[in-house]
């Protein structure tokens, strides 16, 4: 076979996987680029080229302003907690105790289960009067409270719900981690004197970087990409209190069929994301230790 | 053994010269700690192990065992893998609580201490190197850990590291060094603790041989310089032989034989003992009653001595053995083995294998008849039962009217 012929050979070994991934990712991730740039059709007026029209449109959207503020709180909230929460919970059944398997399928049960599952077992908890929060709440005198109902704390609600669904997930990955570090290392700093603490922050914390790089990448890009529980719970309500921007495209796109702009507000999600994982690789990378 | 003949006093100190002129410095004085400033200050520790045993749910790991590390000295605990002297070290590193007994340590009981408390410092097998810190930040850990102040770490981590000769490695990581220099590392990380003990977890296992025979010279040499009470753990006989104060020989969780290399060489307690140490080991083999007297079980003569034969071993290290022409006993050759300085000739007389070492080239093919002769003092008995050695007087007895002498 000359080397023309394996050229040939190679692209047509590589073109199904290469057409699929055209066809159902760079085309549309292009097309809407595109469609962002054009008005949405109506019956009575066709699209036209409105060029960067939709964008300025954003500029003055209180929505679209409220609902990237939530996302940041949102992000905020649940990130560090969910990070610093699954690597607790990792260190602690790493350990050596009584039951360590059962606990460990305990904390990964939430990731299991749908969001819709865990969305409605929430809405209980957050029941007015009756749901579990209250009830507990009301034992130590506290009054009844709308939970999901206000604008207070309706995302607050939310935060909470995903920490406890994505520190499961993210402790898997944590404890792949542990399981990797040689047991002799702790003896070594054992022999030194050093405290679990000391160990934890010196030893065990940079040799699990890597996973907390990831980790933190999939937890960012999951803050803006969970909308099941909106859905299923508060609807973006009250008063756009609970809208992420995810959900906000969803509405947009699909509510009030305003699909150019809801392609604008996608390109500005994926831009976001896609810079945010620049930044943290870049950040970061050079500050991970890699085996 | 005298271990002066090689444990070059110079050879810490001078590690850097080693590739150069260590010849020239191996004059130096050898006062211990005296010219390198890195010292136990002054404590020297006596480690003393009183009926120590580890249970593994029903299994014993460890089972009743007792002694003594001498202030200042090398302790070796050997032993085929399974048999508990890793245990037993990690026992007395309190890396493990013993079900039972005490351990002391500079005449303080630390049974009931943990590991950091105990006055000790460990080179462990995998070197467990932490792969993140440079060689530095690995070396001055557990002077972090405990406070000592930005200076004096400075001094001793100079000091541990000119020791060693990691002065231009100060800034790698572990994983840019080369397997002798983790090791370097490693033990730099144990001696900047400068404390009395030192324990190691077969530290060489991971080295090529070239390597080991240089570093098992190297850690004898530090650990007569700095005065440092030293247990080290190995499987292999050869470091153990070529290093040790004191062997102790583990199997089964239990001691086997404690005693100096030369003893243990030279009067093995029991079957196992002679087994297990030399290369090739102790022959052992199996005699029976003749006519003129005891003779090698499944051949009919000559005798070895005039006594009874039947359920005793006969031991004879291969070293010892010569092959002559006639006038020994006949036995056949199996393989011949070309080492280089010598030969391994393995043999057969009557039905039991007999291995002999002789100088240089053997030029004898398989199945050759060849006579065998050693003198009565190569000569040891052990009673095939028990698989003890037999008393003195009864072997002393026996060598007297051993027939097969060597010319």
């Amino acid at each position: 076979m000359n080397r023309a012929n394996m050229h040939v050979w190679g692209w047509l070994l590589l073109l199904p996987a290469a057409a699929l991934l055209a066809l159902f990712t760079h085309y549309p991730a292009l097309a809407t680029i595109l469609h962002s740039l054009y008005s949405t059709a109506r019956p009575n007026r066709p699209s036209r080229f409105i060029g960067l029209d939709q964008y300025a449109t954003m500029l003055d959207d209180p929505v679209f302003h409220q609902v990237l503020w939530n996302n940041t709180i949102f992000a905020l909230g649940t990130i560090p907690a969910s990070i610093a929460l699954a690597l607790l919970m990792a260190v602690w059944v790493n350990d050596r105790l009584a039951g360590r398997g059962f606990l460990r399928l305990a904390y990964f049960t939430p990731t299991i289960l749908p969001m819709i599952a865990v969305a409605n077992i929430w809405m209980f908890f957050y029941t007015p009067d009756y749901g579990l929060v209250d009830q507990i709440a009301g034992l130590f005198g506290f009054a009844r409270h709308n939970w999901l109902g206000s604008r207070d704390t309706v995302l607050g609600c939310l935060i909470v719900l995903t920490i406890w669904k994505e520190a499961g997930f993210f402790m898997i990955f944590y404890l792949a981690a542990l399981q990797q570090m040689p047991p002799n290392l702790a003896e070594a700093a054992a022999l030194e004197g050093a405290s679990r603490w000391t160990f934890f922050r010196r030893v065990t914390f940079p040799l699990v970087m890597p996973t907390t790089l990831f980790v933190l990448i999939n937890a960012v890009i999951n803050s803006f990409r969970l909308v099941d529980h909106i859905v299923a719970m508060t609807k973006g309500g009250p008063d756009n209190a609970s809208s992420l921007l995810l959900y906000y495209i969803f509405e947009v796109g699909f509510k009030y069929w305003d699909t150019g702009y809801a392609a604008a507000l996608t390109v500005v999600l994926l831009a976001l994301l896609a810079g945010l994982a620049t930044a943290q690789f870049l950040y970061l990378d050079k500050r991970v230790h890699y085996r | 053994m005298d271990f002066d003949s090689w444990a070059f006093p110079g050879i810490a100190c001078a590690y850097n010269n080693r590739r150069g002129n260590l010849a020239a410095r191996s004059g130096g004085s050898r006062t211990p700690g005296a010219h390198c400033g890195l010292a136990t200050g002054g404590r020297v520790s006596e480690i003393v192990v009183e009926s120590v045993s580890k249970l593994w749910g029903a299994t014993k790991a460890v089972d009743a065992v007792s002694f003594t590390a001498a202030a200042g000295q090398l302790l070796v605990l050997l032993g085929p893998s399974g048999c508990g002297k890793s245990t037993t070290l990690r026992l007395i590193a309190g890396l493990e609580a013993a079900s039972a007994g005490r351990i002391r340590i500079g005449g303080r009981d630390v049974t009931d201490l943990p590991p950091a408390q105990r006055g000790l410092s460990m080179v462990f097998q995998s070197y467990a190197l932490f792969p993140h810190l440079s060689v530095a930040e690995n070396i001055l850990f557990g002077l972090k850990v405990r406070k000592v102040p930005a200076t004096e770490r400075a001094a001793r981590l100079q000091r541990v590291a000119s020791l060693l000769g990691l002065d231009t490695l100060l800034e790698r990581r572990p994983s840019q060094l080369s397997g002798g220099q983790q090791q370097r590392v490693a033990l730099g990380r144990a001696i900047i603790a400068e404390t009395p003990v030192c324990l190691m977890d077969e530290p060489l296992s991971n080295l090529d041989a070239q390597l080991r025979q240089d570093m098992r010279r190297e850690i004898r040499g530090l650990q007569q310089k700095l005065g440092i009470t030293m247990v080290y753990v190995t499987h292999d006989q050869t470091e153990a032989m070529s290093m040790a104060d004191q062997v102790i020989l583990l199997r089964q969780g239990r001691i086997e034989q404690d005693a100096a290399p030369a003893e243990l060489y030279a009067r093995p307690a029991t079957t196992f003992t002679a087994r297990f140490i030399g290369t090739p080991p102790m022959n052992l083999i199996a005699l029976a009653d003749g006519a003129a007297g005891a003779v090698v079980r499944g051949s009919d003569g000559p005798a070895l001595f005039d006594d009874k034969g039947d359920g005793l071993l006969a031991g004879i290290r291969p070293e010892d053995i010569r092959i002559a022409e006639r006038q020994g006993v006949p036995a056949r050759i199996v393989t011949v083995e070309y080492l280089g300085a010598d030969s391994v000739a393995a043999c057969t007389i009557g039905d039991q294998p007999i291995a002999v070492r002789t100088p240089g080239r053997l030029n004898l093919k398989p199945a050759a008849a060849v006579s065998l002769l050693w003198s009565p003092a190569a000569l040891h008995l052990f009673d095939a039962a028990t698989g003890r050695r037999v008393d003195d007087d009864r072997l002393r007895r026996v060598r007297d009217r051993a027939f097969v002498a060597s010319a």
